[in-house]
């Protein structure tokens, strides 16, 4: 085949090669035409619903017009003041945030200002929505005016806060998602030990994750070798079994194991029954990080055996026959023979089940307590409780990166070695 | 077969049963002697049992009932790696994650054998089936042919001194089928190994084979030497599944001294060596090679002539097929040498023919 390529390339004139290439591009152009047709309503809908809303949330992660657009005036003002000459700014900075009060007041836009700023200081929401409650009834100057309202005027910090968060774009998310803050000084340093949330709940979704991934494969391996080694019929049968779940409520699943390990629950009651546990000391189960890492393996099983059986399936039975033929023990014929080969089942099970499990979030929220809970719970709670949808973004944006680091490795790892599986 | 007077079987089947489901046996009763260094062939059409008797020799299946011996041993609850049997695959079966030398390398690494060792035994395997710089090669890079021969070698590297092979040319096409077979052949006669090798291709065991033996419904129809099975097939199933054979039906008038007489439907008597008839009155099958029928007997050259009507002839260069009809049996098949004088044979047209009735054989009813 290849030498008959070769050959009939050398018989070609220049000519005739040129109108071969531009032919080959012709006929290859109407086929990508085709194939681009055939996958553009799909292409669409990821465009709007998914890569859109990535774009959105990675810009969110830095977008900062609270101060710049509800604070316009004092914005304008500050832009000319030095903060590091430790002096206050001048009387006309101080009308202007008057102005930008009376009217942040009026327009009830003040209180977003406000609380942006309230991220970075705490109390600067109280100083300034305070303050916008008499900023109508005040009469130039201002300056001491405001500073006798609240001595937060007189307070440099503050103002070099407002001046730093009224730039347009803001690191400061991500500073707060690192367990970092930001001194008035400008200084960037790790919060006290007692303030760190997110790099330790990053770290326990990690590790939380590398364990579920690999309970799902230390019980979904065997059976799904059990189900590539059985006829088709009874395999059929035992795999509507292992998709019984998919076709369950995830909440409904959820529910039956916090139905199951609660204190008071059918395990512990049985437990307690046949006398293996102190009534007194029933195990807690559930509302902590062993009820997440329960509760996930079971729900992310089939992720894992699915593929794990996939690539078995193809792995023919000769092969464990022609090495235990050749002498080899069971064990070793299974370690040399049929574990290399079921690898690639290995590395796709383990990065669905580990890129599901970093994500999750329901499950986490509804069994996982105190010490069970996912960044993902962080990312919800910034987004529907806390409202601080530039932080929710920013750590959104770092579980992104942390996915695709992973699937770097994975792909560097176990991508592009084919040559595991042909035959 | 100059080692068929050694006294002990090198293995030995002993009413062997097998069931999968406990209701139908595969195999029923199976009785073998192998003596070391045979090459023996168990034939027979898909689902007569052979691959299976082949698996409860390897270990990978165990007999329902019965024993199996190796060397004088009963194997029967000896797991399959302690067998020390090298096996060829239908798939041939080579470590796809290993590269040749490597797959050569297992059966002795798992003998924890020294490495410089394994190394002189893999060149020498190698180079054995002519594939000494192929040692860094993956099986998937491998032609099915060279695959094959990696196979064997890989069989053969541990000095087993039992080979089974399981359909191993299955997959090649005819050349290299052919080709292989006297290669597997070749390897037999100069290792002196003994060979249980499974087929459902009756050339291929009709070309390597000491003895065969042809199953059909887990039952060894006739165990035998290739020329005896083909020249002297002891019953209608061998008659027919090894080579072309005429087969004519008709029911048992008279035998005396060997020689039979069978009545055709049609009323024509055929005279026949009987081998295989029930009582008299009783159904009978004649089989008959093509090769043995004449057209145009000379007088005294044959004791049945009749007349038959070419009913097609196909030209094949060396000779020519000639479907007749003969005695209301529009199946019958005469092979004519291609010969210069021949041309009477007309589609539609009526020649005599006739065959000795020494090679006719009388045979059980089908």
């Amino acid at each position: 085949m290849m030498a008959n390529t070769v050959e009939a390339e050398g018989q070609l004139t220049p000519d005739e090669q040129k109108r071969l290439t531009s032919d080959m591009h012709r006929s290859l152009r109407r086929k990508k035409f085709r194939a681009l047709f055939l996958v553009a309503p799909l292409l669409i809908f990821i465009m709007v619903t998914f890569v859109s809303p990535i774009a959105s949330m990675l810009f969110r992660s830095i977008d900062n017009p609270q101060v710049s657009e509800y604070m316009p005036n004092t914005t304008a003002a500050l832009a000319d003041w030095d903060g590091d000459k430790n002096e206050l700014p001048n009387e006309a900075t101080y009308a202007a945030l008057v102005k930008d009060l009376v009217e942040g007041r009026k327009n009830h836009t003040i209180g977003k200002a406000a609380t942006r700023l309230n991220y970075e200081k705490s109390q600067m929401r109280s100083l300034i929505v305070g303050t916008a409650r008499k900023a109508a009834r005040l009469k130039p100057p201002y300056k001491e005016q405001l500073i006798k309202i609240k001595k937060g005027w007189g307070d440099i910090d503050n103002w070099r806060v407002i001046k730093r968060e009224s730039k347009p774009y803001t690191a400061s998310y991500y500073i707060a998602a690192f367990d970092m803050e930001t001194t008035p000084d400008g200084e960037i340093k790790m919060l006290p030990e007692n303030q760190r949330v997110y790099l330790q709940m990053l770290w326990r979704t990690v590790w939380m994750s590398v364990l579920i991934t690999v309970l799902t494969l230390v019980l979904g391996y065997p059976v799904s070798y059990l189900l590539a080694s059985l006829p088709m019929r009874i395999a059929n049968t035992l795999m509507i079994l292992v998709l019984l779940p998919f076709w369950t409520s995830l909440l409904v699943r959820t529910s039956s194991w916090i139905a199951l390990l609660q204190g008071q629950g059918v395990i512990n009651d049985i437990l307690v029954w046949f006398g293996l546990v102190n009534d007194e000391s029933r195990l807690s189960m559930i509302y902590n990080a062993t009820g997440t890492v329960i509760a996930m393996t079971h729900i992310l099983l089939p992720f894992m055996i699915l593929p794990l059986y996939s690539v078995m399936k193809t792995i023919p039975p000769s092969y464990m026959r022609a090495a235990r033929s050749l002498g080899a023990t069971p064990y070793t014929a299974f370690i040399k023979v049929y574990l290399p080969q079921s690898v690639p089942g290995i590395s796709a099970g383990a990065i669905l089940v580990f890129i599901l499990a970093i994500g999750y979030y329901i499950t986490p929220a509804l069994v996982g307590g105190q010490t069970g809970q996912f960044i993902g719970n962080m990312i919800a709670y910034h987004m529907q409780s806390s409202l601080n949808w530039g932080l929710a973004a920013a750590l959104g944006v770092v579980l992104l990166a942390l996915v695709l680091g992973i699937y770097a490795i994975y792909s560097r790892l176990f991508g592009g070695n084919n040559q595991m599986t042909l035959r | 077969m100059e080692n068929s007077a050694s006294s002990e079987a090198f293995v030995r089947f002993e009413g062997v049963q097998k069931s999968y489901d406990g209701k139908v046996l595969v195999v029923k009763d199976l009785n073998i002697d192998v003596p070391r260094g045979e090459f023996l062939t168990m034939l027979g059409p898909s689902g007569s049992g052979k691959t299976t008797s082949l698996m409860m020799l390897a270990g990978f299946e165990t007999a329902t009932h019965g024993n199996i011996y190796l060397d004088g041993r009963s194997i029967n609850n000896v797991a399959p790696h302690k067998r020390g049997i090298g096996m060829v695959f239908q798939n041939y079966a080579l470590f796809p994650h290993m590269t040749v030398a490597e797959n050569l390398a297992f059966p002795l690494k798992v003998r924890n054998m020294g490495k410089s060792d394994i190394e002189d035994r893999v060149k020498k395997a190698l180079d054995m089936v002519e594939l000494g710089s192929f040692g860094d090669r993956r099986p998937a890079q491998l032609s099915g042919g060279q695959q094959q021969r990696v196979a064997v070698a890989r069989a053969l590297v541990f000095e087993p001194d039992l080979i089974l092979m399981d359909e191993p040319l299955g997959a090649l096409d005819k050349n290299l089928r052919e080709q292989m077979q006297y290669e597997i052949k070749h390897i037999h006669e100069r290792l002196g190994v003994t060979v249980v090798y499974v087929t459902h291709d009756q050339s291929e065991a009709l070309t390597m084979s000491n003895r065969i033996a042809v199953f059909n419904d887990g039952i060894i129809q006739q165990l035998a030497p290739p020329t005896e099975l083909y020249e002297k097939p002891t019953n209608s199933f061998v008659a027919q599944f090894i080579g072309e054979n005429n087969k004519l039906t008709g029911t048992l008038q008279s035998t005396q001294d060997g020689i039979c007489t069978v009545r055709l439907p049609t009323g024509e008597q055929v005279t026949a060596l009987d081998i295989n008839t029930d009582a008299i009155g009783k159904e009978s099958t004649l089989s008959l090679r093509p090769e043995r029928v004449f057209l145009d007997p000379v007088e005294g050259q044959c004791d049945n002539v009749f007349t038959g009507k070419v009913e097609e002839v196909i030209y094949l260069g060396d000779h020519k097929r000639v479907r007749m009809n003969v005695c209301g049996h529009d199946e019958f098949i005469v092979k004519v040498p291609n010969a210069t004088d021949n041309k009477g044979l007309q589609v539609g047209g009526t020649a005599p023919i006739g065959w000795s009735s020494k090679d006719c054989r009388a045979l059980d009813a089908i």
